[in-house]
């Protein structure tokens, strides 16, 4: 039975997920599972996922969430390159060390400019200019810390190699600078860095991943995002009124 | 050179570290941080960890933030018995799982019960208003229920027959609110049995020795708490209101 992997490829740990399953020749069937389309909250999906989300991992009876635990469990059993997920302990530590500070810090405020610019006003709910601020505020927060403390003068995040540090790391700053964020103006490291990490993956990878995401805002301006159907409004209000 | 562990055991993330390097007889010096003085905010601290968080892990020259990734390292470093870090893929992998949904869905939630319920009022004098206390207890209440239906389910522990990081993460997180007397127990059964079952795989001597700084937050004189941390707590009131 083969690996099947529920992705929206809107969604930033989607994204981490495909290109690590591609990038890395992991066979796998692509269920794409839509999150503004109401996708999320059918019944056939509720076995899938009790906690109604993306992405999900279903390798014959076994069922994982959680992009950084799928990333770990598909470098693990498909023995791919050491430099994913180090096997040194030392080097190992600090790939989780940053994957716990982005769960805090990167996390549900990378996210946050495709509702504020994009989904909220397609359902015409207005956010705060306060609280757009205040997510500017926590992304300038969380690009300073990721270019000091887990960039430093190093290639990557967390060593000298392509990690799934990065891969989650890039994904999530790709979201903001979709919907029209200059994240890496004069942020020559992080531009370096992300520069070097988009050159290992490859362009074409990239460009098939991102393709939806991309998209969104012109077709945003273009008035031509479909409207999403009404039983996913009550998500979609809960999420707004989530945004600190 | 002895292992160094940063800790302040009102901190749940603490607490992990604490107890299992102590259940393991790991031998470290362990250096108090103390967060109701400000102590994070030390030049000696800043040096150790500059996003002035706690834990941190000094092994040598190596440090370590972020529990999660603390206690995998001293699992692996000494060499603890496997069904802390099960290393069966599967297994493994439920661990894994789980210690990325709880910084949102349990850690989160539960340290804002204590906040709300306590540390604001008694920091700035001024409560919370009541909806956003209300809205806080909703959303840990349904996280509750989706560790019971997902997490835990039917077994003994959350890996099946065997305390695992999971089940040490999420109790100590689950015990932050009950720094302001809130216990989040009441309302289920199988959590509460497999509370105690958490407690007495760990040891109860243990256990509480950990919380006892926790229990007795409810005693303590926030006058002598840092004038800058202060500030910095009051403008997370505004974000509440």
């Amino acid at each position: 039975m083969r690996l099947e992997l529920y992705l929206d490829l809107l969604s930033q740990p989607c994204r981490a997920v495909y290109i690590f399953a591609k990038k890395n020749d992991i066979p796998f069937k692509l269920c794409t599972t839509e999150v503004f389309k109401g996708q999320l909250l059918s019944k056939e999906f509720f076995q899938i996922n009790r906690l109604r989300k993306v992405p999900v991992l279903k390798d014959g009876d076994f069922i994982l969430t959680e992009s950084s635990a799928i990333l770990i469990y598909l470098s693990s059993k498909y023995q791919t390159a050491d430099h994913w997920y180090p096997s040194d302990l030392q080097a190992r530590a600090r790939v989780h060390e940053y994957l716990g500070w982005h769960a805090d810090c990167i996390r549900g405020t990378f996210g946050v400019p495709l509702w504020t610019r994009v989904m909220a006003p397609l359902i015409g709910v207005p956010v705060p200019e306060e609280k757009v601020q205040r997510n500017r505020t926590s992304m300038d927060r969380a690009l300073q810390q990721l270019e000091d403390k887990f960039l430093g003068d190093r290639a990557f995040l967390a060593g000298q190699q392509v990690s799934l540090a990065d891969l989650m790391a890039l994904e999530e700053l790709l979201q903001p600078v979709a919907v029209g964020y200059d994240l890496f103006e004069g942020r020559q490291r992080l531009a370096a860095w992300r520069e070097r990490v988009e050159a290992f993956l490859g362009s074409d990878l990239l460009q098939e991943t991102r393709g939806p995401i991309l998209n969104i805002l012109e077709q945003a301006v273009n008035k031509k995002v479909p409207n999403p159907p009404p039983e996913v409004y009550p998500y979609m209000l809960l999420r707004i009124s989530r945004i600190p | 050179m002895v292992l160094e562990l940063y800790l302040d055991l009102l901190s749940a993330s603490c607490r992990a570290v604490y107890i299992f390097a102590r259940k393991n007889s790991i031998p470290f010096d362990f250096q108090f941080v103390d967060l109701l003085k400000g102590h994070h905010h030390s030049k000696e601290y800043i040096e150790i960890n500059p996003m002035k968080k706690l834990p941190s892990l000094k092994d040598g020259k190596f440090i370590l933030s972020e529990s999660v990734a603390i206690l995998f390292y001293l699992c692996r470093k000494y060499s603890t018995p496997s069904h802390w870090y099960p290393p069966d893929l599967h297994t493994r992998a439920r661990v894994d799982e789980f210690m990325a949904w709880q910084h949102t869905a349990i850690q989160l939630p539960m340290s804002k019960i204590l906040w709300v319920k306590m540390l604001i009022p008694m920091i700035t004098g001024e409560e919370v208003p009541a909806e956003k206390t209300e809205q806080t207890l909703l959303e840990v209440k349904n996280n509750m229920q989706l560790f019971e239906e997902k997490f835990l389910q039917d077994k003994l522990f959350i890996t099946g027959d065997h305390i695992s990081l999971a089940d040490l993460v999420a109790l100590v997180e689950m015990m932050q609110p009950m720094g302001s007397k809130y216990n989040v127990f009441l309302n289920s059964s199988k959590i509460a049995e497999w509370r105690m079952r958490v407690e007495l795989a760990i040891g109860s001597g243990l256990f509480w020795e950990a919380h006892d700084r926790l229990m007795k937050l409810a005693e303590w004189d926030c006058s002598t708490l840092d004038p800058m941390v202060k500030e910095k707590i009051c403008k997370l009131l505004q974000k509440f209101k």
